[in-house]
C-alpha cells in the first residue's frame, strides 16, 4: 500500500526554482530515503510533505491526506523530526514528553519511548543541558509520541560521533520493526545504504535517480575515481587491499585510485 | 487537560526558572512602590495634586509599570526567542497549532500581571493607606483594555523583531516613552497641557487616568476607554498582519 506519494512536485522561492518536479511514492512499512548534496532541495521536498511549506505545483498525499489541507488531522499521524527545531532552554526532558504527548489524541506511552532511547536518567535534565546526541534523541521521541503511522527524519546524524550514529540507525530500525514507515533525509550514502530500502536521489531539485541502494551502486559501471597528492608517503597496497578498490595508479606525484560503492564518498 | 492550560501549566514553570524576568516583572514594581511610600513627603498631602497624597498618585503609575514590564519586556522576549530558536516550528509539526502557545503566554502574562496588581494594591492599603478602587466594575473594565493594549503592542514587538535580542532592544524603545507618558518621572497632574493631552492618547497615559477615575469613584471617561480599544484594534491588526512562526 502506498502511504506517501508525491507526483511533479514544484517550490519556488521567488524566480528560483529549489524543487522541479520530484516524483516518488513510499510503500507502508519503507524506508525510504531522500539523499542528494546540500542544498539539492531534499529538506524543502520534505517540508512540503509535512505540510510545513506551500507546495507551488504537483500533488502530495500522506495516508490519502493532503498536506495543505488545515484540518490537523495529518499532524496525528505524520511525526517529523526537524533539522533546526528546538525546545525551551529550560524545558526538562519529562516536561517535554508529558507535554508534547498531550497533544496527541492516543499518543504512544512516552516513558517506555524515552527509556527505548536511552534518556530515562535524563528526565529531569534541562534541554540546554542536553549533549548533542541527546538533543537528537529526544527529538526522535518527540517525533514518535504521537504514535504516528510515518516519520519524517531529516539529517537525523548530522553531527553526531560515528558510534552515536551507529546507534541512530539501529533506532530507525527499531522504529521501523514498530510499523512505522520512515522517509529519511541524508546526505551519507553510508547511511543510506544501511538503512534504506529504496531511495531518491535529488540534485538540483530534481530525482536524477530512484532505486534500491544496491541497484543504485551496480549502476555506476565504470565506478569512481579520485586523483590526489598524498601528503606524506604512502603505500598504494594500502589502498588496493580494500575491497571496494579495483586499481591504484601512480601519477607523478599524485594517485589515482578507482574503484566502485562508496570507496570514494567521504 | 486541555492542551492550551497544558501549555499555560509548563509556560509558567519555565517563567519562574528566569530569575531576571522574574524579578523585573513581578518583585520591581513592589519594592519601587514601598521605596517611595518610605519617603515621608511622599505620604504627605499635597498641594499641587489637589490634597492628595504622591503615594496614592503613583500606585496607577507603577501598576502601568508592571503591566509595561510583562508586555514589553517579558512577552516579545519569549515570543521572539521561540521563534528564532525553532520552538513554534516544532509545534507547527504537532496537532496543537503554534497560536495555542501564543494564547498560553497571553494568559500566563494576563493573569501574573493581574497577580502583581492585586499585590500592588494592597501593599498600598495596608502598609500606606492608599484607597482600594471605589468603582470596581470601572476599574476591572479599564485595566482589561488597558492589558490587551499593551499585550497588543508587545505582540507587535514579538512580530517585527527578528531574534530574542532585538525584541529585547525594541521592547525597551517602545518601553520608555510608554512609562513616562504613564508619568512615571512627572505624573500626569504635573504634566504641561500639551504633555498631558499627548499622553490621553497613549495607552498608559489613558490607562493611569482611567484607573485613577474608577479609584474616585467614577467610571473612566469614554476617550480613555476608546484611547484604549484604539490601540488594541491597531496594534492587534498589525501584529496579526505581521506575526511570523519563523
Amino acid at each position: 500500500m502506498t502511504i506517501i506519494e508525491v507526483d511533479g512536485l514544484v517550490k519556488r522561492y521567488g524566480d528560483h526554482t529549489v524543487v522541479n518536479g520530484v516524483s516518488f511514492a513510499v510503500e507502508q512499512g519503507e524506508i525510504f530515503g531522500i539523499l542528494g548534496p546540500n542544498g539539492a532541495g531534499k529538506t524543502t521536498t520534505v517540508e512540503c510533505v509535512e505540510g510545513l511549506r506551500a507546495r507551488d505545483g504537483g500533488t502530495i498525499r500522506v495516508c490519502g491526506i493532503d498536506p495543505r489541507d488545515d484540518s490537523g488531522e495529518l499532524r496525528h499521524l505524520l511525526g517529523a523530526q526537524l533539522q533546526a527545531g528546538e525546545l525551551p532552554d529550560k524545558l526538562k526532558v519529562g516536561e517535554a514528553m508529558e507535554l508534547y504527548s498531550s497533544f496527541y489524541r492516543r499518543p504512544a506511552d512516552w516513558r517506555e519511548l524515552i527509556a527505548t532511547l536511552r534518556l530515562t536518567d535524563k528526565l529531569d535534565t534541562q534541554f540546554r543541558r542536553l549533549s548533542g546526541g541527546q538533543k537528537q534523541r529526544l527529538s526522535i521521541a518527540l517525533a514518535l509520541v504521537g504514535a504516528p503511522r510515518v516519520a519524517v527524519l531529516d539529517e537525523l546524524t548530522t553531527g553526531l560521533d560515528p558510534q552515536a550514529r551507529r546507534d541512530a540507525w539501529d533506532l530507525i530500525e527499531g522504529v521501523r520493526d514498530r510499523g512505522v514507515t520512515i522517509l529519511l533525509v541524508t546526505h551519507f550514502m553510508e547511511e543510506a545504504e544501511r538503512l534504506c530500502d529504496r531511495l531518491a536521489v535529488i540534485d538540483s531539485g530534481r530525482v536524477v535517480a530512484l532505486d534500491t541502494p544496491a541497484g543504485l551502486v551496480s549502476r555506476v559501471e565504470h565506478g569512481q575515481r579520485i586523483r590526489f597528492r598524498p601528503s606524506a608517503p604512502l603505500d598504494p597496497a594500502v589502498l588496493s587491499a580494500l575491497p571496494e578498490v579495483t586499481a591504484v595508479e601512480r601519477a607523478g606525484g599524485q594517485l589515482v585510485v578507482s574503484g566502485r560503492g562508496t570507496c570514494c564518498s567521504p | 487537560m486541555s492542551a492550551l492550560l497544558r501549555l499555560t501549566t509548563t509556560e509558567t514553570k519555565l517563567f519562574f526558572r528566569e530569575p531576571m524576568i522574574v524579578f523585573f516583572t513581578l518583585a520591581f514594581s513592589p519594592i519601587l512602590l514601598v521605596i517611595l511610600g518610605a519617603i515621608p513627603a511622599m505620604r504627605e498631602p499635597a498641594e499641587e495634586f489637589g490634597g492628595a497624597r504622591m503615594i496614592s498618585v503613583y500606585v496607577p503609575i507603577i501598576v502601568a509599570m508592571t503591566l509595561s514590564m510583562f508586555a514589553l519586556n517579558s512577552l516579545p522576549q519569549l515570543l521572539a526567542l521561540y521563534r528564532e530558536k525553532g520552538v513554534l516550528r516544532r509545534m507547527r509539526t504537532t496537532p496543537v497549532k503554534p497560536g495555542v502557545l501564543l494564547g498560553a503566554q497571553l494568559l500566563m502574562s494576563t493573569v501574573l500581571s493581574a497577580v502583581a496588581t492585586l499585590a500592588l494594591l494592597a501593599i498600598g492599603r495596608l502598609a500606606f493607606g492608599v484607597a482600594l478602587p471605589r468603582h470596581l466594575p470601572g476599574y476591572v473594565v479599564g485595566y482589561l483594555l488597558g492589558t490587551l493594549a499593551m499585550f497588543a503592542i508587545g505582540l507587535l514587538v514579538a512580530s517585527l523583531a527578528p531574534t530574542g535580542k532585538s525584541a529585547v532592544a525594541m521592547g525597551t524603545v517602545v518601553f520608555f516613552p510608554t512609562v513616562f507618558f504613564a508619568g512615571l518621572w512627572v505624573p500626569r497632574d504635573k504634566m504641561p497641557d500639551i504633555l498631558r493631552t499627548i499622553s490621553d492618547f497613549t495607552p498608559l497615559g489613558a490607562g493611569v487616568q482611567s484607573w485613577q477615575d474608577a479609584t474616585a469613584g467614577q467610571w473612566p471617561q469614554l476617550l480613555h476607554l476608546a484611547v484604549m480599544l484604539g490601540w488594541t484594534l491597531v496594534a492587534g491588526g498589525l501584529a496579526a498582519r505581521y506575526f511570523r512562526w519563523e
